[in-house]
């Protein structure tokens, strides 16, 4: 192989072509590529170039195989693993650690060990930090494997690479720049090609780009003509000796800029001779390439991004709220440390008072630092609601055989809290099978026939009467119809077996030849200028004059035939609109046809209609002159061509309409509905058309016909923010759309594309704008925009976001938004892999998020302000106590209970709720969608709430300490016996937190308590290790003691009663005031009138948040979400 | 086709568990809260009685004012220093009566003072007898290196005041008997503390090589001259000591009146004689007698009893309050559209 490819672009490189040149005319040049990472950082591969040049200079031999340098060519190969045996567990820890609590929790260890300042003992902190790290760790090893089995299965993938003089089988990862590779019909492409060469005649080869942008239409490539004519051959090949220039890699998938220096002669490249990694070759049996771009610097990988830790907000919030508890038991340990120095000095003689009082300091940091603990059982929680989501039956797909996998445990709680979906098109929301469903010919509707064969598939079209008719040939019209859809497209046919095939530019031509065919009208074959169709079996052949071309400004394309009986006839198909535009003006039928295509529409239908036309022989001798000249003219091509279409398309008579279904998704509708009605605003990014995406915007109910639809281009975007600011436009409109639409051209030109995603002005104001609106639909975006988007909303919003998409284009956006999910069971599975959760449909969608993410919300903030209550409450007693010792650091309890405490005592009910807890049924939580308002809203934690935990904390410490305290005052009463009614009523004041599945999880607990302290407290622990078991007999005593007794009921009942007040309050108080505050609150939340959500949802659900309990009320005119009240209490 | 990875159908793992849930109606929560109230105001009834029925008697002996009897003893830091309290007791004391010392001021819960003892050596563990643990610092060893038995802050501190009580029985001082048996808890004396056993040895033998305390005037064999199985790490006033109080302000029991006074200690004068060792002068702190009599709730507190009254009131209130709003609300609620 004798190619240079080089990236132009930094003046290193360009310094490098410069040389190249002078050298090429001298040498041989070989292949030479600089890894690209290598190539930003270390100037080696330069000096390695050099040594190259100047060995060559010398020996001018002919092939130079560069193995020692092969250490820095790029290959094919893509690692998105992040560990490997070595790096494992200092990168793992490294990451771990960055974690503020783990790094806390270490840094506690570390003091725990220092004997001077230790209040407990080591294990008491240790065992859980090391749970935490090795779960952790346990949980990244298998992800990382995953991720390892995906990138092996990627880069093993066979492909043949010209080796030698022929091709040889090889994998994906072994494909390096330069190589020559050969692609089969139906192969993925392994790596950003240079179309070389195809089977195809002109060497042109059709590819699908659906992994890539969604379009699922066949699009072409075609070679340059000097290595079409002359790589014909292996041998030919092998002798390539071409030298490309080229762009550095980059992210735009519509551009491509080089050239290709070959025999002496310059030629351009652009960005259809370029085959991307991810393209599928369709239609074509072989094609060549060379490779340009490989492994990560493939276009589609640049579009990749990085992949970033996400973290939940309730994890954010839970963070912050983290320091501020460490910050506030630092000033409390602060100005314990100067009340112990005051009393240090006071007391002791020697001792420096300073010291004493520093090593006091770090002895309250361990045992105020309780609170670490609720990291591992937030990561526990996580795991387990996660094993949810994979078991659950409801998510379960049975055709496919696969069930929903939480692909990553640390994101469940905020599935409940999803303000805004950004879905993908193709593949998520629809199925991509078009079916011909309906037609209109004359003004009659045919295909409503519903019953005239129950048992056929649905998607078949039949009808019976349609069928006589077209038999007994006496209407000429529906003939007519059924010629225009057998000759009127652009669809090759293939024989294969007998068979024959279609293959089609886009599936709605596919579709409509078909259906012809099934109606006897059957698309044979197609060559240069003929076109064969067998009509009801007799073969006719339209000689082709002209194909006046699709485009989707035109909206329709038509061909100009001339039938066997030598009439000139004009078939034409288009949107309803052109159509109507250009007909006759006595025109038949167009009232009844009109009404058809309204039923269609209703039906979400798509629509085309169909026209000819008689062409007078002598206009066409004049007409085909000018479109001769018009092909031939080399400015203002496009502008030309159209207006002599317009001349040729007038005057059309109207034969009919065809219906055409684009299958959606099972459920897809319906999953909308209900999310629409759960708050949710739904976002549609697709890189197909504009038509397309309304069409599909209206069948899945994200549009419905009562909407307003307001198109937004690029450059239009600026002016409705300066000419509408006034609030009256939001409000006139029910409901906008928007459309961000992006001209093809604009890509090749990096200009204006680059003006509206990269400046964020533009951006910022599409996104206020568009926020607004109930439901916003994108075009033609790539995968980098999509993710802009995302970014953007989440950012200036602050809003949660979820992205669901299949494929490759979809990536990015995945990784970008707070939730990525992948739709499994396809082909690609590159989106599930980057993807935080995968579903088998969309349709379980609504599961995911009304029932597994709202009960996940709930049960983690239930969780969080039941941990955060009786740690705290907990843990403030060491405070009060100090006040008592001297502010001293001496823990207030056992050492075994405050170990077990969390560990064990408390831990069932807690992980029981955090686990099962479930305010309403999966069934409610289904019907009524406005349940998952609680989550948007961030009504169940939130610094108010969290407030409110800690005064509740607070309350109950307080009762904890002082009744012991008041009660024990100046009595003989000894430490220990303090220590076990103190513990002993905190660990009963858990009740306060009782919900359905918890009550026999205390019960448990406390006998477990009984037993545990019994236990720990025995004489024989005690004489096998004194040191560790200091309390032996204490609850034996101070059980025997009824005051003991007394004084732990009136402790517990106190602690008690305020929350059951509240509740008994709050259960009582539904005022009407609270209504309408909460009305009120609503509105500015949700913004304008318009929102019809608003309304209703005011009406009926009322929630109302005390202690960390939450309740539904709602007002008596709504009976079913009085039950689910009845259910909730 | 395979169905591998279809998820198991349980009640588990679908989320169908059954589930009892505690309601909380208003025909629970009213009854609930006069419940409580009348519950709690009976009891502490009942506390305010029990302890207003016990009879106590407490006299501070630290001398501090000039002319208190123990000025001296307080001021000249001589061992053994006696000193005398005269009281009078108006009522006579019915029932048996426990006799207490009490401190105020004085941190036994203090973290440091708290951890300096060396659980092994007083379980009589041979081995850390001679090697005292280091938590006892700066009680470990003496200066010549000898370790110290018992070691640590708390057995250093050990309250060394001694009491003999008399009746003044017209004129004529009658010795009130008391009683040091049994005043520590059974598991301290039997399980978590035991003399070093060795056999065919007394125990000034087994304690050879160890020292006492630096501020202990007799070594911790010869605590208890009377009765030497009252010695060693056993010695009763010694478990009182080591099983230390939660809060500054304590008093712990030190001898119940046997004898003839057991039952019934008639009214009149009573002269305390003090062996005043004790300094609490720099805590600053005070020493206290105190005589009660002793029911099922302990000693003589009235602030459980006041506490349940209280909040037994409270429930009680809160209850009405409950009572009106429910009535009130719940008929605004049926007339809102």
């Amino acid at each position: 192989m004798k190619t240079i490819v080089l990236w132009k672009g930094d003046c290193h490189n360009s310094a490098v072509l410069n040389l190249l040149a002078l050298c090429s005319s001298a040498l041989h040049i070989f292949t030479f590529t600089m890894y690209s990472a290598v190539k930003k950082y270390l100037p080696l591969p330069y000096f390695l170039y050099f040594c190259f040049i100047f060995k060559q200079m010398y020996d001018n031999t002919k092939v130079y195989h560069c193995t020692f340098i092969s250490f820095f060519l790029q290959n094919n190969t893509i690692k998105t693993c992040k560990y490997n045996i070595l790096t494992f567990l200092p990168l793992n820890l490294f990451e771990q650690f960055q974690r503020v609590a783990n790094f806390y929790f270490l840094l506690i260890v570390i003091l725990q060990s220092v004997p001077a300042i230790s209040t407990l003992p080591w294990y008491t902190t240790m065992l859980p930090l090391l749970t935490v790290l090795f779960v952790r760790a346990a949980k990244d090893i298998s992800d990382d494997l995953a991720r390892r089995r995906s990138d092996k299965e990627i880069n093993t993938r066979p492909c043949d690479i010209l080796q030698g003089g022929s091709f040889k089988a090889e994998q994906w990862r072994h494909i390096h720049v330069g190589d020559i590779v050969r692609i089969r019909k139906d192969q993925i492409i392994p790596a950003d090609l240079l179309l070389l060469a195809s089977t195809e005649p002109h060497s042109l080869c059709y590819i699908e780009t659906a992994d890539i942008d969604g379009e699922t239409n066949l699009k072409y490539r075609q070679a340059l003509h000097c290595t079409h004519s002359r790589l014909q051959t292996e041998g030919q090949l092998s002798d390539f000796d071409g030298l490309v220039t080229c762009e550095e890699p980059n992210s735009l998938l519509h551009s491509f800029s080089g050239t290709l220096h070959w025999m002496g002669e310059q030629y351009p490249l652009s960005n259809d001779r370029i085959l991307l990694r991810g393209f599928r070759l369709r239609n074509t049996h072989t094609c060549y390439g060379l490779v340009l771009f490989a492994g990560p610097d493939c276009k589609i990988m640049r579009n990749c991004g990085l992949f970033t830790v996400k973290k939940t907000q309730i994890e954010i919030l839970l963070n912050r709220i983290v320091i501020l508890v460490w910050r506030i038991a630092v000033l409390l340990e602060l100005e314990i440390l100067f009340e112990s120095i005051e009393f240090i000095a006071a007391t002791s003689r020697g001792d420096s008072s300073l010291y004493m009082g520093f090593l006091t300091f770090w002895g309250y940091i361990i045992i105020l630092t309780e609170i670490s603990q609720l990291i591992f059982s937030f990561e526990f929680i996580h795991v387990v609601h996660s094993l949810f989501i994979d078991w659950d039956l409801d998510m379960y797909f049975i055709e496919k055989d696969t069930p929903a996998r939480a692909r990553n445990t640390a994101l469940n709680e905020q599935l409940g809290q999803i303000e805004f979906l950004f879905s993908d098109k193709t593949g998520t929301l629809t199925q991509n099978i078009l079916t011909f469903k309906k037609c209109c010919v004359s003004g009659v509707i045919y295909g409503d026939n519903p019953c005239s064969n129950p048992t056929k598939e649905r998607e078949d079209f039949s009808d019976q009467v349609l069928v006589d008719r077209l038999r007994s040939g006496e209407d000429r019209s529906l003939t007519e119809f059924f010629r225009v859809l057998a000759v009127c497209h652009t669809v090759m046919a293939e024989e294969v077996d007998g068979d024959l095939r279609y293959q089609a530019a886009s599936p709605d031509e596919e579709a409509l030849v078909t259906a012809a065919r099934n109606f006897g009208f059957v698309f044979m074959s197609r060559t240069q200028d003929s076109v064969t169709v067998s009509e009801l079996g007799k073969i006719r052949v339209y000689d082709l004059l002209a194909i006046l071309d699709f485009s989707s400004q035109r909206r329709r394309m038509s061909v100009l035939v001339r039938e066997p009986s030598g009439k000139i006839k004009l078939f034409c198909k288009g949107a309803d609109i052109v159509i109507f535009e250009r007909l006759e003006t006595k025109c038949l039928y167009l009232d009844a046809t009109e009404k058809a295509l309204e039923e269609f529409a209703k039906d979400s239908l798509r629509t085309l209609c169909l026209a000819s036309k008689n062409v007078p022989e002598e206009f066409y001798q004049s007409w085909s002159k000018e479109f001769l000249s018009a092909t031939m003219a080399m400015q203002n091509k496009e502008a030309k061509l159209e207006a002599v279409y317009e001349k040729m398309e007038q005057e059309l008579t109207l034969l009919g309409a065809t219906a055409i279904e684009d299958k959606l998704q099972d459920g897809v509708p319906d999953t909308i509905h209900i999310l629409k009605k759960g708050g949710i605003k739904i976002w549609m990014l697709t890189g197909d058309k504009q038509e397309t995406a309304v069409n599909i915007g209206y069948s899945c109910k994200l549009l419905d016909n009562n909407m307003e639809i307001l198109e937004v281009r690029c450059p239009r975007l600026l002016k409705v923010e300066s000419e509408d600011t006034s609030d009256n436009f939001f409000q006139s409109l029910c409901v906008v759309c928007f459309f961000w639409k992006f001209q093809d051209e604009i890509f090749q030109q990096d200009s204006q594309i680059a003006s509206c995603t990269k400046q964020v002005g533009i951006l910022q104001h599409f996104v206020e704008l568009a926020s607004k609106c109930e439901t916003v639909i994108c075009c033609r975006v790539t995968p980098l925009q999509k993710a802009n988007v995302v970014e953007a909303v989440k950012r200036q919003q602050k809003a949660i976001t979820l992205a669901i998409g299949d494929g490759a284009n979809d990536v990015n956006m995945i990784k970008r938004a707070h939730i990525g999910i992948g739709i499994s069971g396809q082909e690609g599975l590159q989106a599930v892999q980057c993807s935080d959760f995968s579903l088998a449909q969309f349709r379980y969608l609504q599961r995911l998020l009304l029932v597994h993410g709202r009960w996940s919300y709930l049960r983690v903030c239930k969780f969080l302000n039941y941990f955060l209550f009786k740690t705290f409450s907990f843990s403030f007693v060491h405070i009060w106590f100090s006040f008592f010792n001297g502010f001293t650091s001496q823990p207030a309890y056992e050492n075994w209970f405050i170990t077990l405490y969390t560990v064990m005592y408390t831990s069932l009910p807690v992980l029981s709720m955090a686990l099962l807890d479930q305010d309403v049924s999966c069934h409610a939580s289904l019907k009524k969608p406005k349940l998952y308002w609680i989550g948007q809203e961030q009504q169940l934690f939130n610094l108010r709430v969290f407030a409110v935990t800690v005064l509740q904390a607070l309350l109950t410490s307080l009762t904890l300490f002082f009744i012991p305290y008041g009660a024990f005052y100046n009595t003989a009463y000894d430490f220990q016996t303090f220590s076990v009614t103190v513990g002993t009523s905190a660990v009963f004041t858990r009740i306060t937190y009782w919900t359905r599945f918890n009550v026999l999880a205390i019960a448990l607990c406390l006998i477990l308590y009984f037993i545990m302290t019994f236990i720990l407290q025995s004489a024989h622990l005690y004489r096998v290790a004194p040191q560790d078991f200091s309390f032996p007999g204490a609850a034996y005593n101070a059980f025997s003691h009824p005051y003991v007794w007394l004084t732990i009921l009136l402790t517990v009942v106190v602690s008690i009663l305020p929350a059951l007040i509240v509740r008994a309050l709050n259960k009582a108080l539904r005022s009407p005031d609270l209504h309408r505050v909460r009305q009120k609150a609503l509105g500015n939340n949700l913004g304008g009138d318009a929102c019809p959500l608003q309304g209703s949802l005011i009406q009926t659900i009322t929630l109302s948040l005390i202690k960390g309990q939450f309740r539904i009320t709602s007002s008596p005119n709504l009976q079913v979400l009085g039950h689910v009240e009845e259910r909730l209490e | 086709m395979k169905k591998d990875n279809k998820p198991d159908n349980t009640a588990f793992t679908q989320q169908r568990l059954p589930a009892w849930q505690p309601v909380l109606s208003v025909g629970i929560v009213l009854p609930l809260f006069f419940i409580i109230g009348l519950a709690f105001i009976g009891i502490g009834i009942g506390l305010l009685i029990t302890s207003n029925n016990i009879q106590e008697f407490e006299e501070e002996y630290t001398g501090i004012g000039d002319n208190s009897n123990c000025y001296i003893c307080a001021n000249n830091a001589t061992a053994n220093c006696k000193c005398t309290l005269n009281f009078t007791i108006a009522q006579p004391i019915q029932g048996s009566v426990f006799m207490y010392y009490g401190l105020t001021n004085y941190y036994q819960n203090h973290q440091k003072y708290l951890s300096s003892r060396d659980d092994q050596q007083l379980a009589g563990e041979t081995y850390y007898l001679k090697n005292p643990s280091q938590s006892c610092k700066p009680y470990q060893m003496d200066i010549n290196n000898n370790p110290i038995a018992p070691c640590g802050s708390i057995a250093n501190s050990f309250f060394n005041d001694a009491f003999a009580l008399y009746y003044n029985n017209q004129g004529f001082l009658d010795e009130v008997k008391l009683d040091g048996s049994a005043i520590a808890w059974w598991t301290d004396h039997n399980v978590k503390f035991s003399n070093p056993s060795q056999t065919g040895s007394n125990l000034s033998q087994i304690f050879e090589g160890t020292v006492k305390p630096i501020n202990w005037s007799k070594p911790v064999y010869n605590l208890d001259v009377n009765n030497p199985d009252n010695n060693g790490f056993i010695n009763e006033d010694f478990l009182v000591w080591m099983r230390t109080a939660a809060l500054p302000d304590f008093r712990k029991l030190y001898r119940r009146i046997s004898g003839n006074y057991s039952s019934f200690m008639p009214s009149g004068n009573y002269t305390l004689e003090i062996t005043y060792n004790y300094p609490v002068k720099d805590l600053p702190g005070k020493k206290k007698v105190i005589f009660s009599t002793v029911s099922w709730m302990g000693g003589k507190n009235q602030f459980l009893g006041i506490a349940y009254l209280v909040f037994g009131s409270l429930c009680f209130v809160m209850g009405f309050i409950l009572l009106i709003v429910y009535a009130k609300y719940q008929n605004v609620e049926d007339n809102d559209d």
